[in-house]
């Protein structure tokens, strides 16, 4: 369970931080142990829209001018826009343009939002309902004991809650 | 078992593992695969969430299941009158074990958590109103906390908390002060599931009565962590409730005892109705039954009290006396072992003496072994001290701690163990905790050690 690449992540995270006023901020508890996980979301429209583009709120884009380290943004790709807060963020073409994630957690937790976050960024929002408990498991590389998939999952149960806001 | 007095009689207990079939299991593989083929010996060090049980207890409940299976108190047949004499029998054997003369004061419920909702539903709606005080400690467990939070939520009455000092010992100057005469309960473990602090009952119960003055108030003291591991003689620690459970006393689940002074049991109205705690019932009205059938509506869990009864033979026969030496001993090497590792950081007082068999600890990145200091840090608003909660951050998580030793055949608790509000208070989130019975030995804190040692060396640490 505590193969090189887990330990790697969990001592030096990715995307570990906070991102001021972000689109959503989603905190997830891990049942197993209290220990809580707070993960920040930027939404952006995505390059291949088929709808025309949304105009940013005035607040937001004035962040969105801010230096960033989105590819999206660095790539000066005209169809940016943030989400609106009332927007309909089911709607397939929105991507995760940056994702962050603080707090306190167990190896297992903070390797596994570590490498989750870094696998979701660009990637369509839609998209990520379609993730299973498996593809996270593949995606850190093996098996992990029973007691501990809360742990392995906790990234993934908040990641999911995207599509309910 | 005849051996000297005052020496550790490890080789006695010991052979009581025969008692326990599960022990022989190994673990991280097929149930009851061979060491040689890669798995691991059970080494069970979680007895404080709940204990293992011998083949006798098993045998008891087996037989009356078998053989004289029936409900209890109304019927007329013989295996109605089998049944109720070994469900009777067992209150008599419980009573007699906790120094309890009236066998009608001990309640059979679930659990502890049953044992104390019952209290905090009826004697506590009854007499706990607005502005009264409700005194707890920052250290119970939870079935401990929650039922007097959401009581004084619901009748406006003031939850009053005692700190602990660093030795985890509990601050007993501001246990004086806290309680007053509007306090109508005081409540504190008897042993605790996190630090295996060991409270001076009679003493605190004293203090808390001149505290109070000569006014009615009761002291319900949780037994849950102490009667499964040290002799206790209820009728001398002078409080009206006293709680614990079967199963962490080598009896099964399910099977729990309140015990409560008559006077008070008698002015209580029931917890819940039904059946078998009733007296005389018409469409008008309805009487409820004699103590202790009163708070036992419905079937109660007859296989489970017969159980019990069994588990108690088992420990009178050893003597809680020598089973609270022997995880005396346990305790004082395993503090020992433990405070030698670097980076191992145990909580509590390093005096065996002071307390029950549980070991909680946390291994960090620190080289050295260390006591946090957590009464140094700011005071709330309450006088009390909270450590920072960013002081855990160079510890391995419990929870990976507990992996690891797992993967090494190790069982231990890893978590807040249900006690948050003392978590906070230490300012971690968690700790991983090791807790022995008679049924430990000096070999498995060796591999509890070992199994430590493995977890500095998967994290570098």
């Amino acid at each position: 369970m505590y193969r090189e690449e887990i330990l790697e992540h969990w001592q030096n995270p990715q995307n570990f931080g906070v991102i001021d006023n972000a689109d959503l901020v989603i905190e997830q508890v891990n049942p197993l142990c209290g220990d809580e996980v707070t993960f920040y979301f930027r939404f952006t429209r995505g390059p291949v829209s088929n709808f025309p583009p949304v105009s940013a709120q005035s607040k937001s884009k004035s962040k969105s001018s801010n230096k960033s380290n989105h590819d999206l943004r660095a790539a000066g790709n005209p169809s940016i826009a943030v989400i609106p807060r009332n927007g309909q963020m089911a709607n397939g073409e929105w991507l995760i343009a940056d994702v962050k994630f603080s707090g306190s957690g167990c190896a297992i937790s903070i390797a596994t939002a570590s490498i989750l976050s870094e696998n979701i960024k660009n990637k369509k929002i839609s998209a990520l309902s379609k993730i299973t408990g498996q593809d996270v498991l593949k995606l850190i590389g093996g098996e992990v004991a029973p007691a501990r998939l809360k742990c392995a999952f906790l990234a993934l149960e908040a990641v999911r809650k995207i599509n309910n806001h | 078992m005849k051996t000297g007095k005052g020496k550790w009689e490890l080789v006695e207990f010991k052979k009581l593992r025969a008692d326990f079939p599960i022990l022989k299991r190994y673990v991280n593989g097929p149930s009851f695969a061979k060491a040689s083929e890669g798995k691991k010996p059970l080494v069970y060090l979680d007895s404080a969430a709940t204990s293992q049980k011998p083949r006798q207890v098993l045998a008891v409940m087996d037989e009356y299941y078998s053989k004289h299976n029936a409900n209890v108190h109304r019927g007329i047949h013989t295996l109605s009158v089998e049944a109720t004499e070994m469900y009777e029998g067992a209150r008599r054997k419980v009573a007699d074990f906790v120094g309890v003369k009236d066998p009608s004061e001990i309640v059979f419920v679930r659990n502890a958590t049953e044992a104390i909702n019952l209290v905090a539903y009826s004697w506590g709606r009854q007499n706990i109103k607005k502005g009264d005080e409700i005194v707890v400690t920052i250290a119970e467990h939870h079935s401990n906390f929650v039922p007097w939070q959401q009581l004084a939520f619901e009748n406006g009455a003031v939850l009053k908390i005692i700190p602990i000092e660093k030795s985890g010992e509990l601050d007993l100057v501001a246990f004086r002060k806290v309680i007053t005469p509007k306090t109508k309960l005081v409540t504190f473990f008897h042993v605790s599931n996190v630090l295996g602090m060991i409270n001076p009952v009679a003493d605190l119960v004293k203090i808390a009565r001149k505290a109070n003055g000569k006014r009615q108030m009761a002291i319900l003291v949780d037994g849950a962590q102490a009667i499964p591991h040290m002799p206790v003689d209820i009728s001398k620690l002078g409080c009206d409730f006293y709680v614990f459970t079967g199963h962490k006393m080598l009896g099964p689940t399910g099977i729990g005892v309140l015990w409560g002074k008559r006077e008070i049991l008698e002015l209580m109205p029931p917890f819940l109705f039904g059946g078998e705690m009733i007296s005389k019932v018409s469409v008008q009205n309805s009487t409820w039954n004699e103590l202790p059938w009163k708070f036992e509506a419905g079937t109660p869990n007859i296989a489970g009290a017969v159980g019990l009864g069994a588990a108690v033979d088992y420990l009178s026969k050893i003597g809680m006396d020598r089973v609270r030496k022997h995880e005396i001993e346990l305790t004082k090497y395993a503090i020992s072992e433990l405070s030698k590792i670097a980076g191992v950081t145990t909580y509590g007082s390093n005096d065996a003496k002071k307390r029950g068999g549980v070991i909680s600890f946390n291994v960090g990145s620190s080289r050295q072994a260390r006591t946090i200091n957590y009464s140094s840090s700011p005071s709330n608003s309450l006088g009390m001290n909270f450590a920072k909660r960013n002081r855990e951050v160079s510890f391995i998580h419990a929870h990976d701690v507990a992996s690891i030793l797992d993967s090494e055949g190790v069982a231990i608790r890893s978590g807040h163990h249900c006690a948050q509000p003392l978590m906070d208070f230490l300012g971690i989130s968690s700790a991983a905790r090791a807790s022995f019975y008679l049924y430990n030995t000096k070999e498995e804190v060796d591999r509890l050690v070992e199994g430590v040692m493995k977890v500095k060396e998967t994290f570098k640490i």
